[in-house]
């Protein structure tokens, strides 16, 4: 663990060299002020959604293109990039991403929460508290929240305009009188400034209240959908629910086995073929930070020697 | 302009609408008032246009010429340049639509309940508890057993569906409501039933009414008054019972002896 941390911020202070032939950060300059003007209006009128127009970019819809053509046109020499991928610094997107960045745009890349001023993320919010002068740019498939219970895309737009949002409750009141509760529990969605109804991405729920006031700006990208939505600092964003049946975020009953977190979002991992599990923290580097700072959960050693033993283990600790 | 519910002014006043489909003709200097409480009728063969002037008086359908006055509780309101918001407004809390085919009027993958509930929660009313409990009493006044609150739509028969879409439109109580050809698409026992349920609900909600139909037999049933329509030209208007019993028009007289004598 800590020798992959040691790996990569190397990588950082060596500052890769741009690689020949490409723009800084892939994208020309033309398109990059196109996406920055959609940004400004984003963050001017936060939640609504802009569209703007999204280029092809060389990786596929739905691996991120949206987020890593917000990240190009804001990224700087100056920048230090961290990528996550529901929460990990460590899984394929997040790499590929990072390492694009570093290649095209010679930044600085980190996995550190705190050293970033860039985070590119797919489907989570960092644990550590982002802080005002970061930017946290979200990698989104869908942006609209309304879509599948009103499919008429102009129908939709019109209750935006109009800020006609009962439909929204409508969701909310089939997954009570199903489940008895609110079942949904990822991309739940948001009433942004008293204003308009936004997805968030499809964040867990877990991470919906980070987003109400947060220091740092957050700017939504859609690459497929071609549209670019934002939250500026210290927004109000509130999770719609009933008076009855309050939003709730998940609670666990046990801790996170590597770093005994018992406030962080936890991923379950099936550990063999008897199907017993784990529980660790999502956010790798939390996990990481937590496990330096001396922390340790009921499981740590012995997962640490299966590793040595084996040469694999648990996603958490390449 | 401020009025309340006054029974001074009529509910809606249609001035000379006329909505043409490119050069061919949908209606044509069509007017009429509806009092509070009133229900009218209006009859036609297929394609007289009953369905358009339902559609531009409804505010659905931006008519070529002409104005709708409505008087909301809010004052009057023109319902052709009305800004939209305010108009939205006023046809979700104060009017109603029934479709023909119940698959325009519900949402046919939301349960009954959410269906019922659509309109209270567009309204502002967020406490599920209410909400539940407004559904179930709706659904008891349309005849539909309690127990089919969670069940969607499409698990409904034609009949049910029909009341199903009644209920969600009275929920917040509307002062108009707008039906076309309600009983159409059900058999003559069902339609029986509907027709003696929405005497009912017209009496006890105070209700005003525009129903557009082809069958006689509804119009004398439920409209005070008839205006019957032809070429997209309203040819005769009147009491319903003096209309039906005493046709003037060449057109009315057809219509009328049309119908089947037992």
């Amino acid at each position: 663990m800590k020798k992959q941390l040691k790996r990569q911020s190397n990588t950082g202070k060596d500052r890769p060299r741009i690689m020949a032939g490409y723009n800084f950060a892939y994208l020309d300059e033309q398109t990059k002020r196109m996406i920055r003007r959609t940004i400004l209006k984003a963050v001017a009128i936060p939640g609504y959604q802009v569209p703007f127009g999204s280029r092809e970019m060389p990786l596929p819809y739905g691996w991120g293109t949206g987020g890593i053509q917000v990240t190009a046109s804001l990224i700087g020499p100056e920048d230090t990039l961290k990528v996550i991928d529901q929460g990990a610094d460590d899984t394929t997107n997040a790499v590929s991403i990072r390492r694009f960045f570093s290649r095209t745009a010679g930044v600085h890349t980190t996995t550190r929460t705190r050293e970033a001023t860039i985070i590119q993320t797919r489907h989570r919010i960092p644990e550590t508290h982002l802080r005002n002068g970061q930017i946290i740019v979200y990698q989104v498939p869908i942006p609209e929240p309304l879509r599948f219970i009103e499919p008429r895309a102009k129908e939709v737009l019109r209750m935006h305009a109009l800020k006609e949002y009962g439909i929204m409750f409508v969701k909310l009141y089939e997954d009570i009188s199903r489940y008895g509760r609110i079942a949904k529990a990822f991309d739940y969605p948001v009433l942004v400034n008293d204003r308009y109804v936004m997805s968030p991405s499809p964040i867990p729920k877990f991470d919906n209240p980070k987003m109400d006031c947060m220091p740092a700006l957050q700017i939504f990208g859609a690459g497929r959908e071609k549209r670019i939505y934002s939250v500026p600092p210290y927004t109000k964003v509130k999770s719609l629910d009933f008076e009855d049946y309050p939003f709730e975020v998940e609670r666990w009953s046990r801790c996170c086995a590597l770093c005994g977190s018992d406030n962080s979002y936890l991923d379950e991992i099936i550990m063999d073929d008897r199907g017993s599990k784990l529980f660790v923290c999502s956010d790798t580097d939390h996990c990481n930070e937590r496990v330096a700072g001396g922390y340790k959960g009921n499981q740590a050693e012995s997962i640490e020697e299966a590793q040595i033993s084996t040469g694999t283990g648990a996603r958490k600790c390449a | 302009m401020c009025m309340k519910n006054s029974d001074d002014i009529p509910l809606l006043k249609v001035e000379s609408i006329s909505k043409y489909y490119g050069r061919r003709i949908g209606c044509l200097g069509i007017e009429f008032e509806l009092w509070p409480g009133e229900a009218l009728g209006i009859v036609g063969e297929s394609g007289s246009g009953k369905t358009t002037l339902l559609n531009c008086i409804s505010g659905q359908l931006e008519p070529s010429e002409g104005a709708v006055w409505y008087s909301s509780n809010g004052g009057v309101i023109d319902m052709c340049n009305a800004p939209e918001p305010q108009r939205r407004l006023v046809m979700r809390t104060e009017m109603g639509t029934v479709y023909q085919n119940p698959r325009d009027g519900l949402r046919m993958h939301v349960s009954a309940g959410g269906n019922i509930g659509e309109r209270l929660m567009a309204n502002g009313l967020r406490h599920y508890g209410q909400v539940r409990r407004r559904a179930l009493n709706w659904l008891e006044k349309v005849e539909i057993d309690q127990e089919r609150i969670d069940d969607t739509p499409d698990t409904f028969s034609g009949g049910m569906q029909q009341r199903l879409q009644i209920a969600r439109n009275l929920v917040t109580r509307p002062r108009l409501i707008f039906m076309d050809e309600p009983t159409s698409g059900l058999d003559v026992s069902v339609q029986a039933r509907l027709l003696d349920l929405l005497r009912g609900l017209v009496t006890e909600l105070d209700l005003s009414m525009v129903i557009v139909t082809h069958d006689l037999a509804v119009t004398r049933l439920l409209a005070h008054r008839l205006i019957v329509m032809r070429g997209g030209k309203a040819v005769e208007s009147g009491l319903t019972d003096q209309v039906l019993d005493d046709p003037q028009h060449p057109y009315t007289q057809l219509l009328v002896s049309s119908i089947l004598q037992p």
